[in-house]
């Protein structure tokens, strides 16, 4: 019988869940007046960030071991809610302008992120499971909701069709895991493991890596991202490439943090190289892209592998906090500057899909001043360039890294970076040095995350204390 | 909290107080942009005077540290940085130069730049800020900043408002100095990690750091310095950059943005790491001295007067690079004074350059010839800015020049440079005899013979040409001064740094001789 004490670990998710069902069936009375829809779903965001924040210092686990409430979750969930309001306030005005304003749009976001906030807290490999379908299945749909276009059913066919085949693999090792531990508990995967070595379950937790690798873009697994991030609809491309990457990546932390201490030693190497041909190929791809989405795309694969750097040492318990701490540090940095970005790019966008291409950005800062100065913000936090919350970022995971005595990983990082610089500052280029014209959509909503992002990537990066002081605290439990 | 009047944060912030200032101004209204932000930056002068000079704040005849201002800034998560400023004599000097520099170019751009005026003058006190926080900053992760910060208003001045291939020469610039930087990042993180601090007083005075891992962390330190100076055979985006940059653009990459590099090796590398700088001194002297003929020879070889400058600068800072490594006081002072010598002829003679630009719109001095007879003021500061560059007894560039040959012979004689011995002075001596050679061609060829085309050309534009006016000759007249100032009596200059320059030498002369 469930204890009051199982709810109260679970109570944002379950608010959230509960609202979304109601919204879904709200919304069916709501025929002419889907901003309506678009507020209600954004008050329950900010309801559930509100008990999420309260929950901050609390500690406890619930349903038999099943979920867990510690430091890591809130810090977690509490990004993936700030993802979801800025997710709604990209999409207000972008789905008006693309006629494709529906109010399913946000009932689907909103299981989105319970799907994203149960994965960070899931401490059972059934659950993570759960939560993953959970937060992959509404992405499917909402890939595909320009579905007129065919670019926008295609990116929802591809994203499902992969989407199933990674879960294949992901269920294939939770399979191979429990059949070496006889348990999906991740703390009595853990005790199994540490009395028995054996190879079936490195080549389940392999698997599993490979499942969560192709959820969060790691090269060899990337397949589809860049055709994906291109076909949705860009203010669901904002919102997928910020949400399905920090879920992916907490669910990745905690699994590997908790359950496979043991076998650390030959993940590392596997991460280690991940990591490192993620960033390279991620950006050396990226140069050639002429289209802003591609682009960003791959610049979200290359950074993919940056955040992966933070676990390549979650072995060494001397490190493994550090490092952690500076994983969930970047992936803050990474949600703001990124979600500024694609803003940016909404603001350009037309219904017609102009204004996508990098050349579009020409001579847009003698134009619109704070929208492209918002814009060289958030490549040069892309970068990782002073004064941005995004320097401070790869200067905490660089320092995690090298404090693990990875130099070597370190070193190819910030090459990866430098190559990096070349095509995020073309984007600059264009904007500052060429001559063009454009049309550009002014919207609240949007202007004032485009806005927000960029106050708040470069003020981070001035007082950047109190973040680093949330992450170093949002230990697991 | 004093904060704000603490004499460096003051001095080192002051010109973001223009941007603002400058972000109220309708960008219609050129002149009361060009008034503000020439104002702001000659408040900024005054105040690094008063900072220096005038309070009495400052002991120039105290080798340490000084006008400290220091406080926790990010204290978590086993981070400890602080925001923490200070001068001493081997950066007085260059803070000086920055901040005379910046009024001058910004007097200079009056009728250079006519469109987007605001937006430059926005990007050059952005600028300025940053030069200066490089100059004062003590702790790495906010030296870190400061030095990549610089990067961006500087791309932007040559990006927007420089020549034809302006987008190239941007990004070569940004892309090659960034390299550099990115190493030096890693070393700045594995110093913190070592040591527990960015401080670098705090880390200097912990040394320990064992010999071989010193070897890297100067490489590291190292490739963004050396890109920057530019040393040979990093040089190639100087020309680039030179060329494609507006005069003002060049006056202070020239002049200040070159000297960030040389200013590290001081700063930096030498005092954190000594067993490294000694295993290196006949290394970078070898560089240095290739990076001196080899600059002094392809200057001889250009037409295009922008390039020339341009690869004079190699040369001449060869010379500066030489200096440092010699190790000892001669060297040290030399090179630091020749810094601010290169700093005020090259800049002398790009805004020059600018000027004749103006009216001609041509770099190529093929064209030109008997200018002279032309314009006698303009022919008269061009031959002392010359003269000055190649290092004329009685103007600053010899006194620079000579005190760093004297050092490099000292350091070739104690054995600081192995096997280099004595050969890279003589051979670097060299360098000033090629130095006339060209210079005095290009001098020769812009000035003397018969009139030019050019100077049909512009007529043909129903102008013709006309000597300087007085707006030009104030731009001008002040690093006229100085030339003469530092060439006839520069025993104030050598006075502000000795006691700095001494301290660090101290530590070479006694290591130097143990080594041998």
């Amino acid at each position: 019988m469930p204890q009051p004490q199982d709810y109260q670990t679970l109570l944002p998710v379950i608010v959230l869940a509960v609202w979304a069902c109601a919204l879904l069936l709200l919304d069916s009375f709501l025929i002419q007046r889907k901003g309506l829809t678009a507020c209600l779903a954004a008050a329950g965001l900010a309801i559930t960030l509100g008990l999420t924040l309260s929950q901050i210092g609390r500690s406890s686990s619930g349903f038999s071991g099943m979920v867990v409430l510690d430091g890591f979750s809130t810090f977690i969930n509490a990004l993936q809610l700030v993802s979801g309001l800025l997710g709604v306030a990209l999409a207000y005005a972008y789905v008006k302008r693309m006629g494709i304003e529906r109010g399913e749009y946000y009932t689907l976001l909103l299981f989105s992120v319970v799907g994203m906030m149960l994965m960070a807290q899931a401490t059972d490999l059934i659950v993570v499971f759960i939560a993953l379908e959970m937060l992959s299945i509404p992405l499917y749909v909402l890939a595909a909701f320009n579905r007129t276009q065919a670019a926008s059913e295609e990116a929802g066919l591809k994203y499902f069709l992969l989407g199933a085949f990674s879960t294949g693999f992901l269920v294939y090792g939770i399979t191979l895991v429990y059949g070496a531990t006889a348990s999906t508990n991740l703390s009595a995967i853990f005790a199994a493991a540490s009395s028995t070595s054996n190879l079936l379950l490195t080549i389940g937790a392999a698997l599993i890596l490979v499942g969560f690798g192709f959820k969060v873009a790691v090269v060899p697994f990337h397949m589809w991202t860049p055709d994906v991030y291109q076909g949705a609809p860009t203010a669901v491309t904002g919102f997928m490439s910020s949400g399905a990457k920090i879920a992916g990546f907490a669910a990745l932390l905690r699994v590997f943090a908790t359950a496979f201490p043991a076998i650390a030693a030959d993940m590392t190497d596997i991460l280690w190289a991940l990591a490192a041909v993620t960033m390279i190929l991620g950006n050396l791809v990226a140069i050639s892209q002429t289209d802003i989405k591609r682009m960003l795309a791959y610049s979200s694969i290359a950074h993919a592998g940056y955040i992966l750097m933070a676990f390549v040492p979650y072995g060494n318990p001397a490190v493994a906090p550090v490092s952690i701490a500076a994983g969930l540090f970047y992936l803050a940095a990474y949600v703001i500057t990124n979600f500024g970005a694609w803003g940016v790019v909404i603001a350009l966008e037309q219904p017609d899909g102009k204004g996508l291409q990098i050349s579009d950005y020409s001579g847009l800062f003698w134009r619109k001043r704070g929208l492209a100065v918002a814009m060289t913000v958030f490549m040069l936090s892309l970068i990782g360039f002073p004064p941005t919350i995004g320097m401070v970022g790869k200067f905490y995971l660089f320092r995690a890294i090298i404090d693990g005595g990875f130099t070597g990983l370190a070193i190819i990082g910030v090459i990866a970076s430098l190559v990096s610089a070349f095509y995020y500052l073309r984007v600059v280029v264009n904007m500052f040095m060429r001559e063009g014209e454009q049309k550009i959509e002014r919207e609240f909503w949007l202007d004032l995350t485009w806005g927000a992002a960029a106050f708040l990537t470069v003020a981070i990066s001035l007082a950047p204390g109190w973040l680093f002081y949330l992450a170093s605290a949002a230990g697991l439990r | 909290m004093n904060f704000f009047t603490e004499p460096l944060t003051l001095l080192t912030f002051f010109p973001l107080l223009g941007v603002l200032l400058l972000l109220f101004i309708p960008g219609g209204q050129k002149n009361a942009l060009r008034w503000t932000a020439l104002a702001v930056s000659l408040i900024t002068f005054v105040i690094s005077l008063w900072v220096f000079f005038l309070s009495g704040l400052y002991d120039a005849s105290n080798p340490d540290l000084q006008l400290v201002a220091r406080h926790p800034w990010i204290q978590v998560a086993g981070w400890n940085i602080e925001y923490h400023l200070a001068a001493d004599g081997l950066s007085i000097l260059l803070i000086l130069l920055t901040t005379l520099l910046t009024p001058i170019s910004i007097l200079s751009t009056w009728t250079a730049v006519e469109e987007r005026v605001k937006e430059f003058m926005v990007f050059f006190l952005l600028l300025e800020t940053g030069m200066l926080g490089v100059f004062v900053a003590q702790d790495l992760f906010l030296f870190y900043i400061f030095w990549e910060f610089t990067l961006v208003p500087m791309y932007f001045l040559i990006g927007i408002w420089g020549g034809p291939r302006r987008i190239y020469a941007a990004l070569k610039f940004f892309l090659y100095t960034m390299a550099g930087s990115i190493l030096m990042l890693l070393a700045i993180l594995w110093l913190g990690i070592q040591g527990g601090t960015f401080s670098v007083p705090q880390l200097i005075e912990q040394g320990g750091i064992p010999a071989n891992i010193q070897w890297w962390l100067f490489i590291a330190f190292a490739a963004a310095f050396a890109i920057k100076v530019p040393m040979w055979p990093l040089h190639s985006w100087l020309p680039d950059a030179h060329v494609e940059a507006p005069t003002a653009g060049s006056v202070i990459l020239a002049g200040v943005l070159l000297k960030l590099g040389t200013y590290g090796f001081v700063r930096f590398n030498i005092p954190l790491f000594p067993e490294a700088t000694l295993k290196a001194a006949p290394w970078i002297a070898l560089l240095a001295t290739i990076g001196i003929i080899y600059g002094a020879a392809v200057s001889y070889a250009q037409t295009d007067i922008k390039k020339l400058v341009a690869y004079s600068s190699v040369s001449h800072l060869g010379f500066v690079m030489l200096g440092l490594f010699a190790l000892n006081p001669e060297g040290l002072a030399g090179a630091i004074l020749q810094m601010i010598n290169h700093g005020i002829s090259t800049g002398a003679l790009f805004l020059l350059v600018g000027m004749i630009y103006e009216q001609t719109h041509t770099r190529e001095f093929k064209v030109y010839g008997g200018l002279w007879k032309l314009m006698p003021v303009f022919g008269t500061l061009y031959l002392i800015v010359s003269l000055s560059s190649m290092g004329l007894p009685g103007l600053n560039g010899f006194v620079g020049e000579f005190t760093i040959l004297l050092g490099a012979w000292g350091a070739g004689q104690s054995g600081v440079f192995y096997w280099g011995g004595v050969w890279f002075a003589a051979i670097s001596a060299l360098g000033v005899i090629m130095a006339a050679i060209y210079i005095l061609y290009m001098f020769q060829k812009m000035f003397m013979g018969p009139q030019g085309e050019v100077v049909d050309e512009v007529k043909k534009h129903g102008h013709s040409l006309r000597d300087l006016n007085w707006r030009e000759i104030a731009v001008i007249a002040p690093l006229i001064l100085l030339i003469f100032w530092i060439g006839l009596y520069p025993a104030p200059f050598f006075d502000l740094m000795a006691p700095s320059v001494n301290k660090l030498a101290e530590t070479f002369s006694a290591a130097a001789l143990a080594l041998r």
